[in-house]
């Protein structure tokens, strides 16, 4: 599967490297030169000597896209650090260049869920916090302070 | 009409100044709490502090009763998005998307936002229309009457330097008016033979431009388009 990311933060890059390792071709378009170092924490050798592509250009442009590979894309993962980027290059991926699987990573749970239902597969990283936080406060709850807790018995 | 306007630039401040002053009801949103305090002194209650690419500060600017969204900030996805969702969340009738970079204009198309307007765009082509090639200048556009008149230069590699007016075939739509050599004008007859440095006035249809240039031009043959 060739595997398009766009946007190499902390969550592309690896993302990137774990598709990579599991033996898919990977290709990484990021404004950010510097976002090509990212890549290679903890690899021992190069992402290029490793089979990744490296790309810097937008993900809006379109001349950038088409270098990236994206004509021929399996998956598009959409994960820059702007939600309506993401959005917006991820229907270009859809309607424009008919990538089979398109992700995009909206950090409004709003927008997330109001485009989910338009048929664009997102991914809410802060919906997902929020249900672990509320799912740790609930367990909390259960134990409660103990009755050999000093300050509840005082 | 309630419009709202979404971007406190220059663009939307004035715009949103024009609207009012034109009788609308007017909600203009800037996520830039500086910007927004500055504009807030002179628009007071119509302008709101937020992201509109947040729905709720959409929703609090009364979106779904708005009859047109124009999105003029300065980043086309933002502008994008805004008028994708009002348009396809809210129903909201019109919009108007404002595109940053030209470049971007394809996407606004293939997410169905129009129209879409770029002073970019628009500034290119008004400087085509003034400052075309060959030096052709648009002395007159009479667009009721649906015709113009127009100044070339004739230059050394025009195709028609040395040769006799009779000999040319104007494109259809087109006449050859007035010569000005050496500072002095005057109308050419059949016989006329054109020279380097001429300028030539010619009335023609509208749209007939580039026939008369691929007949001036380095190109041309002198045998009309």
């Amino acid at each position: 599967m060739f595997v398009l990311i766009v946007g190499c933060g902390r969550v592309g890059s690896s993302v990137a490297r774990a598709m990579l390792r599991e033996g898919h071709e990977v290709s990484c378009l990021d404004e950010d030169p510097e976002s090509h170092a990212r890549l290679e924490v903890g690899l021992e050798k190069s992402w290029e000597d490793l089979g990744g592509h490296f790309t810097v250009g937008a993900g809006l442009e379109t001349e950038a896209l088409v270098a990236a590979g994206i004509e021929r894309a399996d998956a598009f993962i959409a994960s820059t650090d702007g939600d309506n980027t993401n959005i917006v290059i991820a229907q270009i991926a859809q309607k424009r260049y008919q990538v089979p699987t398109v992700i995009a990573r909206v950090l409004d749970p709003l927008r997330a869920e109001w485009y989910q239902r338009q048929g664009l597969h997102t991914v809410c990283p802060t919906s997902v916090a929020i249900d672990m936080l509320e799912g740790a406060v609930r367990a909390g709850a259960e134990n409660g302070r103990g009755s050999d807790d000093p300050a509840a018995a005082a | 009409m309630y419009i709202i306007v979404v971007g406190a630039g220059k663009v939307g401040w004035n715009l949103a100044r024009e609207l009012l002053d034109k009788g609308h009801e007017v909600t203009l949103i800037e996520s830039d709490r500086r910007r927004y305090l500055t504009v807030e002194q002179e628009l007071e209650h119509n302008v709101s502090y937020g992201d509109a690419s947040e729905l709720w500060v959409l929703e609090r600017a009364g979106i779904q009763r708005a009859d047109m969204v124009i999105a003029v900030t300065g980043d086309d996805e933002d502008n994008m998005l805004i008028c994708q969702v009002a348009r396809e969340k809210y129903l909201v009738e019109r919009i108007i998307a404002r595109v940053n970079n030209p470049r971007n204009r394809p996407h606004f198309d293939l997410l169905g936002i129009k129209p879409s307007v770029s002073a970019t765009d628009l500034i290119l082509r008004l400087l085509e229309h003034e400052v075309p090639e060959y030096g052709l200048v648009h002395l007159l556009d009479l667009q009721e009457e649906q015709l113009e008149i127009i100044e070339m230069l004739l230059g050394k590699d025009s195709s028609v330097t040395g040769r006799r007016v009779g000999d040319l075939s104007m494109p259809e739509g087109s006449l050859l008016i007035s010569v000005l050599r050496s500072g002095k004008g005057f109308v050419p007859t059949a016989d006329t033979v054109l020279e380097e440095g001429d300028e030539v006035l010619a009335v023609l249809d509208p749209g007939k431009e580039d026939d008369l240039k691929a007949l001036f031009g380095p190109e041309g043959n002198g045998d009309g388009g």
